[in-house]
């Protein structure tokens, strides 16, 4: 396709998942677009890792669709398609950002081999190449590239998240989940990573869905968000809009920080 | 005292035929690392259960065993496998590479081109060529199965980021016909040229992990590497100093107290044979070649 597709980027329909008889989230609805930043908000057990884990291809829904549309302008449903291809798609077209560095790296394998890792599963074999294209993506994400060697355990855990942001990036995809990635970080180490995280999302003009229990970092890196409670949405919009004036008594709650996060 | 009987090759015929199965399919797909319910030997593990178990599946009374152990055919492993099979099965066995219809080995293969009328059977202690990087055996399974082997990439790029070149030397990992990427067991990498197109049939068991895998005969079979880096056997650059081979793979043996070494061929019947035959180092050596 040429020009801008002015169709989204993925389409999510009446998305459900039970654990057994607790619900992990129910009916959820919603359209992502090219190079838009979702957030999703909720107290705790409000079902948003469930609702990351399915949209990104990680947990298969009860019921419901992910409906992706593909670099050549085909839309496919995520749950109909081969595991391999799925699984091509994640190591491609997605990213997936832990809040949990040492869940999206290889702790024991040098940083260098941590970004490369994807270019040689779609066959890279290049190693100059390889290592070129790892240094540049170091240096985007401000980790001096004499680190390239080192493996993340030597790493502090700023520097992991935005290794494990690099990992991610380095085949370009079109969008990219991220579970609490300032989670578990100091301060001043989280606002650093946000300005970082806002700056690349927008240069390269990736969809992004964020999981945060901080409306902070909603705020920062959002255009639109999704208020969860028990599983369901019960409030969307802008991000400034609901932030600034929430209609929902919860997201009233949740904005003045009464309830547990 | 009452010699005790063991069925013909120790094993009973049904566990052989449940192993023969295990071949046939390995053979079927090659590459493909099939399950099988190994069974206790009367040897520990890591004396080649897995590799004693295809011999004794595949062993018949006309067959002649030699066992090598590193290219040697007289370490104790060797010997007392042998002596194994000429108990249980009373086949004869030979040394003479040449002369053998079955092989067993652990870690190299024969110098002297095998053929058809042959089978060699590896002892492997790891099956896993992706263990080292993905430890979880469900993850590492799906990965053969949708051939995902970009990790297998990783592990050799961390080779050159730390030693300037790929450094893995033994078990150096392989591709068996465009398909299954594979740990040939820890042969040299020396001996990586010859798994491909090989007219013998060539057998991997695995005892303790019960994994059986084959490379069929004339099956392409490629070591990994990068377009900068590619795959290099490796070999002391010396000859032999008993036989003059300056083609075979060398172990450096220390000769005495203070540290003198010299190289000697790994595989002792092909050196042996070529002594037999008037080889030797100051006949053969070629003037022009000189050990550094
Ligand atoms: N693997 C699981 N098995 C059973 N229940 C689960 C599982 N994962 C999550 N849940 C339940 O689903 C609900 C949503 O959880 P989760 O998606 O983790 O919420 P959040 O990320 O917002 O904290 C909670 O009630 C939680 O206890
Ligand atoms: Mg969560």
């Amino acid at each position: 396709m040429t020009g801008t597709d002015e169709r989204p980027l993925l389409t999510i329909d009446g998305l459900t998942k039970w654990y057994g008889r607790q619900l992990g989230c129910r009916d959820v609805d919603f359209d992502l677009y090219e190079g838009e930043v979702m957030a999703v908000v909720g107290e705790s057990g409000s079902g948003k890792s469930t609702l990351l884990q399915l949209l990104s291809g990680q947990m298969e829904p009860s019921s419901g669709c992910v409906v992706y549309r593909q670099r050549d302008g085909s839309i496919a449903d995520v749950w109909q398609m081969s595991e391999p291809m799925r699984r091509f798609l994640f190591r491609t077209d997605w990213g997936y950002v832990h809040q949990d560095a040492q869940l999206g790296l290889r702790m024991g394998i040098s940083a260098g081999g941590n970004v490369g890792e994807r270019l040689m599963a779609v066959g890279w074999r290049n190693y100059a190449a390889i290592r070129d294209s790892a240094k540049s993506w170091l240096d985007r994400v401000e980790i001096d590239s004499n680190r390239i060697d080192d493996t993340p355990r030597t790493y502090s855990g700023g520097m992991r998240q935005r290794l494990q942001i690099a990992r991610n990036l380095v085949t370009a995809p079109r969008l990219i989940f991220m579970d609490e990635p300032t989670g578990g970080l100091d301060v001043s180490v989280q606002a650093r990573l946000l300005d970082l995280l806002r700056r690349l999302v927008a240069d390269l003009n990736i969809a992004a869905v964020v999981v945060t229990h901080d409306l902070a970092v909603a705020r920062l890196l959002s255009n639109r968000i999704i208020v969860m409670k028990a599983g369901e949405i019960i409030e969307t919009g802008l991000t400034d809009q609901v932030l600034d004036d929430p209609s929902e008594p919860y997201t009233q709650l949740l904005v003045s920080s009464i309830l547990p996060v | 005292m009452t010699a005790p009987v063991y069925n013909f090759a120790y094993l009973d015929e049904q566990t052989k035929r449940m192993i023969r199965r295990a071949i046939l399919k390995a053979i079927a797909i090659p590459g493909y690392q099939v399950p099988f319910a190994s069974r206790e030997m009367p040897m520990p593990y890591g004396w080649g259960t897995g590799g004693v178990q295809v011999t004794a599946s595949i062993i018949g009374p006309d067959d002649i065993l030699k066992v090598i152990d590193q290219g040697s055919d007289d370490t104790t492993n060797a010997v007392s496998i042998r002596k194994f099979f000429s108990r249980t099965a009373g086949v004869r066995t030979t040394t003479a590479t040449r002369e053998a219809t079955v092989i067993q080995t652990r870690h190299r293969i024969p110098e002297t081109p095998l053929t058809e009328d042959q089978v060699l059977v590896y002892q492997v202690p790891i099956p896993e060529p992706l263990r080292f990087l993905e430890p979880r055996e469900t993850e590492t399974r799906r990965m053969h199965a949708l051939s995902e082997y970009g990790l297998m990439h990783v592990k050799l790029y961390e080779d050159i980021a730390r030693h300037g070149h790929i450094a893995t030397t033994y078990a150096y990992p392989v591709k068996v016909a465009q398909r299954y990427v594979m740990d040939p067991s820890p042969i040299p990498k020396f001996d990586n040229p010859k798994l491909t197109d090989c007219p013998a049939l060539q057998l991997f068991g695995a005892g303790r992990e019960k994994r059986i895998y084959a490379i069929p005969p004339y099956t392409p079979v490629v070591s990994l590497d990068f377009d900068d880096h590619p795959f290099e056997p490796y070999r002391h650059d010396a000859q032999c100093e008993l036989c003059g081979a300056a083609d075979s793979y060398l172990d450096e043996v220390i000769t005495d107290d203070n540290g003198s070494r010299m190289f000697v061929c790994s595989d002792t019947d092909y050196c042996e044979t070529r002594r037999a035959t008037g080889k030797g180092a100051q006949q053969s050596a070629p003037a022009t070649e000189h050990r550094s």
